[in-house]
């Protein structure tokens, strides 16, 4: 079996070199990440200027700031490092197809059988850092047959980076017992006795050493030594796909770019009918001789690689597409796709859910032209307060998770804003005997009510509403409310919220 | 060779004859005219009860465009109601519908009272009635859906014959409610609809809201005839009242 070989790569600084190569200005500033740790405010990252001045990780914000006055603080960024480190990794693919994230801002890279490609480890390891420098990330890195060694020496050590085979106990031994990733109160233990370097007791009887730091840390060190096997855990690199068509001669005519359009739809759909997904949203460039790069975008309701739908969703933009002096070259990317559902079941059941799908494309198009937005379904949610009674859903099949209430009766129209009328009500609870409203009086005839609607206070403050409906003379029906209590020092309010059938 | 039968025939077959004849030659002059009486029509009854005769051939005529007036938002929400039950009568076996308006006031919770889901409409909002009208047709082309809704505020001739067209090639059923029914142009629907508010009747003698009870007024309709009934709705079904308290309604002249 072919010896493997792992490179790590430490960010001994990630969050704030990031932030540094997006927005320079704050370079050579005492910076600082905070993120909430119980009730208050913690450092979480803090950039090397920072750390000259004592500032320390997992001191509260509040110390921080009284020892460096005009410190730049940059708050709630706690799931940024992994999302940012994900990243790198995937940017490090193209030196292996093995990449794995490490707790404490590293990568680990399975580099075996790698390196001679780049002209040896040295290279190797030369060229990654470099790159990542050039970047702006401050990086140090290491190459050893065990992923736990290769993290010492990238952390701790000093000499050379590149650890030969067999050579891992020697180049561990100067270095202090935290490079052995144990847990801290061992290798605090373990200084306390005045063990400072891991050569002072890894020669140690193991059952001695396994009485003082625990069993965990004895297969840790295990591990590192390579006597036992250590886990690594590839991150996935998501699929892409794109598709490029280029022409001999530039295409000038509506015809020619349907033609293109169709033939980058089969041949990205066949791709994505094979890995069972379909298309959510496609993104269509058109490079132009004149250096301009035209771009169109559709977006469709549900999964798609149906070739004419979605040619349909792009011929309604192709009149965006100008192609002036001609257009030499087409690329479409899926930019968002979704799991294909085999037979996209639905709720509308019955004989008409095989023609769901002609639904579907028909809201897509609706969609194309007047935005996604204009397409609104409601479901009920449990709340009182009519404008809170029901959510907008983005999905069109989404079942019903609570049903409709039917005990209250509510206006078939209901303002989106309640209006205020003049009442004539005999107090205390009585309906109101007439209303005016948009200069015209009603003479109520008969009334229900009233039903009281409390507000709901966790969500915001304000009276309560006591509903009345009303039907006038001519047996026109009407949703009335009055506004909190009766109360001797103001008039009531009245408002007309909606319209009954 | 008509004639010769007709001789052999009496006096009282020749009339029963006679009306089979003009039946078949009116049924063959609405299908001219693209008035297809829908296959299931006669099985799908929408409680409408005696309003069913004024229609072509005693069915609610499907696949057509149905236009309501309404003058002000009290109308609205009656000819809203109307719809509702209608429409749940025909989505009964499933289906989508599509509502498309401009500034919606409808608000979806009380359409259960009529009997409709309202998880089962879609809601499409617009800014100008251009688009509603773009929409509205290419809603009508999907035969998947079960009927559209159109609020619009007016609608052309030429665009009501548009609507038509295409309702009668895809068999979707149109409604379409005129909210600014002031400005009155003739179209080509297949009928025009007033829905009224009345008072409403107390249940059981009780004080309060009865159902909600309205004045139907048939204006037009394509080979049928007008007529003007009173209904009532009581848990998402019609019910047409007695016509004994007619006389003191205001008849409205057929626009």
């Amino acid at each position: 079996m072919m010896q493997k070989r792992y490179m790590s790569i430490w960010f001994s600084t990630l969050l704030t070199d990031w932030i540094r190569i997006k927005r320079p200005v704050l370079k050579d500033l005492p910076l600082v990440f905070s993120d909430k740790a119980g009730n208050r405010m913690v450092i979480t990252a803090a950039s090397k200027e920072a750390a000259s001045l004592g500032i320390h990780l997992g001191m509260p914000l509040a110390d921080a700031r009284a020892i460096v006055p005009d410190l730049e603080v940059i708050e709630n960024q706690c799931h940024k490092s992994k999302k940012l480190l994900t990243a790198l990794g995937r940017w490090c693919i193209r030196y292996t197809p093995l990449v794995a994230l490490e707790e404490d801002q590293g990568l680990i890279l399975d580099i075996s059988g790698c390196a001679h490609l780049w002209g040896g480890e040295k290279a190797y390891l030369r060229e990654i850092v470099n790159r990542l420098r050039g970047i702006g990330y401050q990086v140090r890195a290491a190459i050893s047959d065990t992923m736990g060694t290769a993290w010492a020496v990238s952390r701790y050590g000093r000499v050379s980076p590149i650890i030969k085979s067999g050579e891992e106990l020697n180049a561990l031994l100067p270095l202090p017992p935290m490079a052995l990733r144990i847990s801290p109160i061992a290798s605090q233990k373990l200084i306390k006795l005045g063990l400072k370097t891991i050569g002072s007791f890894i020669s140690m009887p193991r059952s001695a050493l396994r009485r003082r730091i625990g069993e965990d840390s004895m297969e840790r060190i295990e591990q590192v030594l390579g006597q036992k096997e250590d886990f690594f855990l590839p991150i996935t690199v998501p699929e892409v796909y794109s598709e490029r068509l280029a022409s001999m001669e530039p295409i000038r005519t509506r015809k020619g770019i349907e033609i293109a359009i169709e033939k980058l739809l089969f041949q990205l759909c066949t791709k994505l009918q094979s890995d069972g997904v379909g298309l959510r949203s496609a993104l269509l460039q058109s490079y132009r001789i004149d250096g301009q790069v035209i771009k169109t975008q559709i977006g469709t309701n549900s999964p798609s690689i149906n070739t004419s739908h979605l040619f349909k969703l792009f011929s309604l933009q192709i009149d965006k597409i100008e192609p002036k002096m001609g257009i030499e070259l087409f690329t479409m990317d899926a930019v968002r796709f979704d799991r294909l559902d085999p037979g996209q079941e639905s709720l509308w059941m019955t004989e008409k859910s095989m023609s769901n799908q002609k639904v579907i494309e028909l809201l897509d198009r609706l969609a194309g032209k007047l935005g996604a937005q204009v397409i609104q379904r409601y479901l009920p949610q449990p709340h009182h307060w009519p404008e809170r009674s029901i959510k907008k859903v983005d999905s069109i099949t989404e079942p019903l998770s609570l049903p409709w209430r039917t005990d209250r009766l509510r206006p078939v129209q209901l303002l989106k804003v309640p209006e205020p009328v003049q009442v004539t009500a005999p107090i205390p609870d009585y309906p109101p005997m007439l209303f005016r409203y948009q200069g015209v009086t009603h003479q109520v005839k008969k009334a229900d009510g009233p039903e009281r609607i409390e507000r709901e206070w966790w969500l915001e403050k304000g009276e309560h509403r006591d509903y009345y409906q009303l039907e006038d003379a001519e047996g026109k029906r009407y949703w009335l409310f009055r506004s909190g209590h009766y109360s001797s020092e103001k008039p009531s309010q009245w408002f007309i919220h909606g319209f009954f059938a | 060779m008509i004639s010769k039968l007709f001789s052999l025939l009496s006096q009282k077959d020749m009339a029963a004859v006679k009306k089979d004849i003009i039946g078949k030659l009116q049924e063959q002059i609405l299908n001219l005219q693209g008035f297809k009486p829908e296959r299931n029509a006669h099985g799908i009854d929408f409680g409408l009860g005696i309003i069913s005769n004024a229609f072509p051939g005693n069915a609610f005529p499907l696949a057509a465009l149905h236009e309501f007036l309404a003058t002000n938002l009290e109308d609205a929400a009656a000819s809203g109601g109307f719809i509702s039950v209608l429409l749940s009568t025909l989505m009964k076996k499933g289906g989508l519908c599509l509502w498309i308006s401009t500034q919606r006031k409808i608000f979806p919770p009380s359409l259960i009272t009529f009997g409709l889901s309202p998880e089962r409409i879609i809601f499409i909002d617009l800014q100008n009635e251009r688009d509603v009208l773009w929409a509205s047709e290419e809603a009508l082309k999907c035969e998947s859906l079960t009927a559209v809704v159109t609020e619009l505020d007016e609608i052309s001739f030429a665009q009501s014959r548009r609507l038509q067209l295409v309702t009668e090639k895809s068999r979707v059923t149109a409604f379409v409610i005129r909210k600014n029914a002031e400005k009155l142009s003739s179209t080509l629907a297949a009928a025009r609809w007033r829905i009224s508010a009345m008072p409403s009747g107390a249940i059981d003698g009780l004080p309060g809201l009865g159902f909600a009870r309205w004045q139907v007024e048939l204006l037009k309709v394509k080979n049928g005839i007008p007529g003007n009934w009173m209904i009532e709705c009581a848990a998402g079904v019609f019910k047409p009242v007695k016509q004994a308290p007619f006389n003191d309604l205001k008849i409205r002249k057929a626009v």
